[in-house]
């Protein structure tokens, strides 16, 4: 038997690791699996410390925004200080609830102004450990009715799709991650195509032909054409376009803020949503959204209300 | 019994660390958390990669090459993981395994306890880190990724200045002799 060098044993350990690293990502794209049992028990055993850890941040930001970001303005008031401390903490407390009623509230208000189609609201409980994806976990379930390739929203647009689920939560696949996106239309030209993320905050609009007209400014929503989404929900707004050949190159500033995404709706069937417009929803009422493409309800065994 | 000993190289004597039992995994496990957990509340902290800083940290303190592949590798397939089913179970895991065995291999062999050298050396595996990454990308993903950019500078600078603060609080959890 060789026996190696005690000085070496660490770059053969170092040679083995990295090797069966590589066999393990090997196996996973040939077999197109992604290793889901390690992530279930992974995911499992992290999901109630990011339950906590949320929760945790959550008050901690609450404190930081609304208690020590206003230190220069108690300088001022030095004389003051010591009567309005307590008054500002409990404000904070408060301000920090009433925000949180408020997101919540607009959530209810969308779920009940759309009584007619199943969907279960969701608060997000982290994000993606990296930065190679833009992948959010929601604190829904199997035993909420989510199910993979449903559609995740907010009342302002699209979000992404569940790619994983778990009992008790789920992993969303956000619009921006290089492998996320949705089945688009611009809203003035009616002219399809693929919107996806580049890893940027931003999203990309493929495959629309260099002669046709396209607008910075124009609204663009899901055509349903993917069979996630359902039509007409808010993408975004188109920012850039280059020309090209033989396809444009267009730049699109989602609608819904990916980037602070606290909470969010999980839509439990593809029949579509109507949205309020920016128009409209000054005067309180609704756009009615005109042929239904995808009409299949697929409406949960049991859902949370 | 000793909690530290020496490391005898020439006529320099570079003393290894040893921490309370468990300290290793809480901190690896609450920096995958907080770094889970802590973008959802404030966007801009994502600059920030605390498993990466706690891998170079127990590399460089350990300063046994195979314990800190090993760590490397268990924190990096951890946050594969955690990463979601895009992310394949070894992308983190093969870079942060590198930086592992090059941070207890210079720790080894460089007292880095100075807390200039120890900014020098975050800041370089906050370059290699992502430079492996892409190379994992582009050989073994057949992905595209970028090389270089002035964000990672950037970034590798705010990490640094962070990661040279965080080891002085980690310092704190190594057993004395």
């Amino acid at each position: 038997m060789v026996a190696i060098p005690s000085r070496h044993r660490s770059l053969a350990l170092l040679t083995c690791v990295l090797l069966a690293q590589v066999l393990l990502l090997a196996l996973q794209i040939k077999r197109d699996s992604r290793g889901r049992l390690i992530r279930v028990w992974a995911v499992s055993a992290a999901s109630p410390f990011e339950r906590g850890g949320a929760w945790g941040f959550g008050r901690v930001r609450g404190v930081w925004t609304h208690y020590f970001a206003l230190r220069g303005t108690e300088r001022e008031n030095e004389g003051l200080r010591a009567e309005n401390d307590k008054l500002k903490l409990t404000i904070s407390q408060l301000e920090t609830r009433a925000a949180e009623a408020d997101r919540l509230a607009g959530l209810l208000n969308f779920k009940q102004s759309h009584k007619e189609v199943p969907m279960v609201g969701a608060r997000v409980i982290a994000v993606s450990a990296g930065t190679a994806s833009r992948t959010i976990e929601i604190d829904r379930g199997e035993l909420d009715g989510v199910r993979r390739n449903l559609a995740v929203i907010t009342p302002d647009g699209a979000v992404g799709k569940v790619i994983e689920v778990f009992r008790d939560n789920a992993q969303v696949l956000l619009l921006t991650d290089k492998e996320g996106g949705a089945g688009a239309m611009l809203v003035n030209s009616r002219t399809q195509g693929p919107v996806g993320g580049t890893g940027e905050p931003t999203l990309q609009m493929k495959y629309v032909a260099t002669d046709e007209k396209v607008e910075t400014g124009e609204k663009l929503v899901t055509s349903g054409m993917d069979k996630i989404f359902p039509r007409d929900i808010p993408i975004g707004t188109v920012t850039e376009v280059k020309a090209g050949y033989p396809f444009q190159q267009i730049r699109v500033q989602p609608a819904a803020r990916l980037d602070r995404l606290e909470a969010v709706i999980v839509l439990l069937t593809q029949v579509p949503v109507e949205f309020k417009n920016e128009n409209e929803s000054k005067s309180g009422t609704q756009k009615s959204v005109q042929g239904v493409q995808n009409p299949a309800p697929v409406a949960p065994a049991a859902v949370k209300p | 019994m000793n909690d530290t000993y020496d490391l005898r190289s020439g006529e320099t004597h570079i003393e290894v660390h040893k921490f309370w039992p468990g300290a290793v995994l809480v901190v690896a496990v609450a920096a995958l958390i907080v770094q889970a957990s802590m973008p959802v509340y404030f966007p801009k902290l994502e600059i920030l990669d605390l498993p990466l800083l706690v891998t170079i940290y127990f590399g460089l303190s350990r300063r046994n090459p195979s314990t800190g592949l090993l760590l490397g590798m268990v924190i990096g397939l951890s946050q594969d993981a955690l990463s979601g089913p895009t992310v394949p179970l070894g992308f983190y895991g093969i870079a942060k395994t590198v930086i592992g065995y090059l941070a207890s291999s210079i720790g080894a062999r460089l007292d880095t306890e100075h807390p200039a050298a120890r900014f020098a050396l975050i800041f370089g595996f906050f370059i290699l880190h992502p430079a492996m990454l892409v190379v994992v990308q582009r050989l073994l993903l057949a992905q595209a990724g970028n090389w270089f950019n002035t964000n990672l500078a950037v970034s590798a600078a705010v990490n640094a200045l962070l990661g040279t603060a965080l080891f002085m609080v980690l310092d704190r959890l190594r057993r004395r002799s």
